[in-house]
């Protein structure tokens, strides 16, 4: 690599660095470097009016491969990545084969490499094959990188097997178990939040308690083991008040929400669009302001966009019978500016360490988050906060099934720059 | 009117009425020696049955051919995926064929409304999953007009498996529509817990609620609901729940008891409370099919420019020349 880039003229909002301000910034060689330094034919980034920040980090995607590759493949789903600003992200193990030995783990990185839009931090299966019953190897995995497990889908049931492996990963440093926080008994058969509109629509609820109930018994266990927890993508106000209380009493947590669940509230269901049916699934107004407000004041750590990619049969089919899940990469960022930055509920800064400073500690991208300095990898993100589109189909992504179809957005991803070079220029995918 | 009938929320209570009184009109064909008017001649109607129901199907199906309709059936045991065709395949299949109504019954709540994206008929629920069976709501309303006269300030208890009755919530909505009281009774397990916000009373005991009632709706419970431990037993359902020969003496005189059917004699109704003469079960019966003549004749548009309208004879020779002219 020999490539100068220099961006001129952008607000860097770098929190790792605790920096807000108006600068020049130069990629040189794959780094950051003094802008003094570029050379005469470096490529030139006019960037008045734009953002740059540490490239995004998603800590809970689907990649969908190996096995489903007609729904999503690590190459398109790292574009659509590279699309929304995002420089690294975490695919969860639930793929066929699952991704519970380092073989899987290999395999994924491989693709990814081969891909070289954005780094890709696979996460290791808690149990063998999702099924809850026997521990997956984690040390083997810890030694092929990961730093992140979860039986992403289902919760671990069986609270024995939970507390060891909550207490097993203590050997190593900084893995985190990562809970999918759905008490399995009271989900059977629900297709969207319990509530007036699940009464109304007949369809069969998962009461925001089935999540409650298991975040109360993972913070439990945690205190119980001293192991390193990780709730994802949170959906109700009742689990705020119980992460908050364990965070006060000095527990090691940390919290996710989704774009779509700061988004979206079950009304949304009303016309049966499979498109919003996600697990957990959209909850009400108060739910979806507890989650905003937790955000921004950072009890909720991070967010994760659960890009969620389906076929397009799958989802054009009966309520019930469809799959759960929206696909997030494209849009996570505009969604979190529009509907929390953009009126004034977060600030912009914190927005950027949620969606990349803190989630690269989580998953181990140690290039990844910033502080954007001379000599450190160059994985940014230039976007523009002002600028409106409307979420159409076609995606990057090989599957379509976006909640945020048909909407409108504020704040679109320009340019990004991983290690180095530009995966995303002037909107587009560079490779 | 809507175009479609898919919930009891498309009807206004306006609606309501002129539905209730162009099925009047209907019934005196069902008592003809020739049972058919020509209102529909040359449309399609089909019936999608993705879940068995031969009473609801028979009803609509001799609705349709009544009405002088070209009928087809198309029925199958299993959900769509079951059968390997995606409901939106048989959709667009059907749309190719032309069909100008669709009767949909399918065990997925909504599959109705997700049917209307791909069609351009009218579609009609026939009951889906536990949303909504609204012909069924209208056909009882019927029903209680015709025996007490009157539809607003009707005290009304719907017993039972609220929770999983498409017919429950049909029938809840229309009669709070019609400014009917209604209280739904049942086990907790079996009641959903907004069910006040639908603008009913809730109660857990049938006995005191009897005593106060103009209609008595039984619903069926499914014996699976034992398993699924929403109560302890059909024993103990019956003896709480049950419609009891001992329980009926504390309706008031005049009283109607109702059942969508088809009954489970002897878990929620005695036997002889079934056959007594102020339960109108069959009633109910023969008055869908006159009820579901007139929403086929309403959505199809049999309004203006129809080729018959109701009150006119079954002599299709008077019938052609009003399609002429309606077409000049």
């Amino acid at each position: 690599m020999n490539e100068h880039i220099l961006i001129r003229g952008a607000r860097v909002v770098d929190p790792a660095a605790g920096r807000d301000e108006v600068a020049d910034v130069l990629v040189a060689d794959g780094v950051v470097a003094p802008p003094e330094g570029a050379s005469a034919g470096a490529t030139v980034l006019e960037a008045g009016g734009l953002v740059l920040a540490p490239g995004l980090v998603d800590p809970h995607t689907h990649l969908r491969e190996p096995g489903r590759e007609d729904k999503e493949t690590v190459e398109t789903g790292c574009r659509a990545a590279a699309l929304g600003g995002f420089t690294a992200v975490s695919p969860m193990a639930n793929t066929d084969p699952v991704a519970d030995h380092a073989g899987v783990i290999h395999e994924v990185r491989d693709l990814g490499i081969r891909a070289g839009l954005c780094d890709v931090f696979p996460v290791g299966a808690i149990t063998k094959g999702l099924q809850g019953e026997a521990m997956a190897e984690i040390g083997e995995m810890v030694e092929a990188g990961v730093r992140m497990f979860s039986d992403d889908g289902t919760a671990v049931a069986d609270t024995r097997l939970f507390r060891n492996a909550l207490t097993y990963a203590r050997a190593f440093d900084d893995v985190v178990i990562a809970e999918h926080c759905e008490d399995p008994a009271l989900t059977e058969g629900g297709q969207m939040h319990e509530g007036y509109h699940s009464y109304s629509l007949g369809l069969a609820g998962r009461p925001r308690e089935s999540e409650e109930i298991v975040v109360a018994r993972d913070l439990a266990v945690a205190r119980l083991t001293g192991g390193r927890l990780h709730l994802l993508h949170l959906s109700s106000a009742g689990s705020i008040d119980l992460v908050r209380r364990a965070k006060a009493e000095g527990l090691r947590v940390t919290a996710e929400v989704t774009p779509h669940h700061i988004a979206f509230t079950d009304e949304h269901l009303l016309t049966y669009d499979t498109n919003f049916k996600v697990n957990p699934p959209l909850r009400t107004p108060e739910d979806r302001d507890a989650l905003r407000a937790a955000l921004a004041d950072g009890t909720i750590d991070v967010v994760g966009t659960d890009h969620a990619p389906h076929a397009v049969e799958e989802k054009e089919a009966e309520f019930d019978l469809a799959p759960p899940g929206t696909i997030g990469l494209e849009t996570a960022l505009a969604a979190v500016l529009t509907h929390l930055v953009g009126p004034g509920l977060m600030a912009l800064a914190r927005a950027v360490e949620a969606m990349s400073t803190v989630p690269a500690r989580l998953v181990g991208a140690a290039d990844h988050g910033g502080p954007i300095e001379p000599g450190r990898p160059a994985n940014l993100v230039l976007f523009d906060p002002d600028a409106e589109w409307v979420v159409e189909s076609p995606f990057a992504s090989k599957s379509r099934n976006s909640a945020f179809l048909g909407t409108t957005l504020r704040g679109r991803v320009i340019h990004t720059v991983y290690r180095g070079e530009l995966a995303v220029a002037d909107g587009k995918a560079q490779r | 009117m809507n175009k479609h009938l898919l919930s009891i929320h498309d009807v206004t209570a306006d609606d309501i009425v002129r539905i209730l009184d162009t099925a009047e009109s209907f019934r005196e064909v069902g008592s003809r020696v020739i049972k058919k008017v020509p209102a529909l001649r040359g449309r399609t109607v089909v019936n999608l049955f993705y879940e068995n129901s031969t009473r609801t199907r028979i009803s609509f199906e001799l609705a349709a051919k009544r009405l002088s309709a070209d009928v087809i059936n198309f029925s199958t045991g299993g959900s769509s995926v079951a059968k390997g065709e995606s409901l939106k395949d048989t959709a667009l299949t059907l749309q190719a064929m032309g069909a100008d109504a669709i009767v949909i019954r399918h065990s997925s709540s909504g599959s109705p409304l997700t049917l209307t994206k791909w069609v351009r008929g009218s579609v009609l629920n026939a009951g889906d999953g536990t949303h909504e069976h609204p012909t069924q709501a209208l056909l009882d309303l019927y029903t209680m007009r015709e025996r007490l006269g009157r539809l607003e300030e009707l005290r009304v208890a719907i017993v039972g498996d609220v929770l999983h009755s498409r017919v429950a919530r049909s029938l809840s909505f229309a009669l709070v529509k019609m400014g009917a009281e209604v209280t739904l009774v049942g086990p907790p397990t079996l009641i959903p817990a907004d069910a006040p916000a639908w603008g009913v009373q809730v109660s857990y005991e049938l006995e005191s609620v009897l005593p106060k009632l103009d209609v008595c709706y039984m619903l069926r419970v499914q014996r699976e609901r034992q398993r699924q431990q929403y109560f302890p037993s059909v024993r103990e359902y019956s003896r709480l729940f049950g419609l009891s020969a001992g329980r009926v003496g504390m309706l008031p005189q005049g009283s109607l008891i109702m059942h969508p059917g088809p009954m489970n004699r002897g878990v929620e109704i005695d036997s002889d409370v079934a056959d007594l003469p102020q339960a109108v079960i069959e009633e109910q019966v023969t008055n869908g099919i006159a009820v579901r003549m007139a929403l086929l004749y309403l959505l199809l548009g049999g309004g203006a420019e129809a080729a018959w309208a109701p009150g006119e004879g079954t002599n299709e020779q008077e019938a052609v020349p009003a399609a002429r002219e309606g077409a000049a």
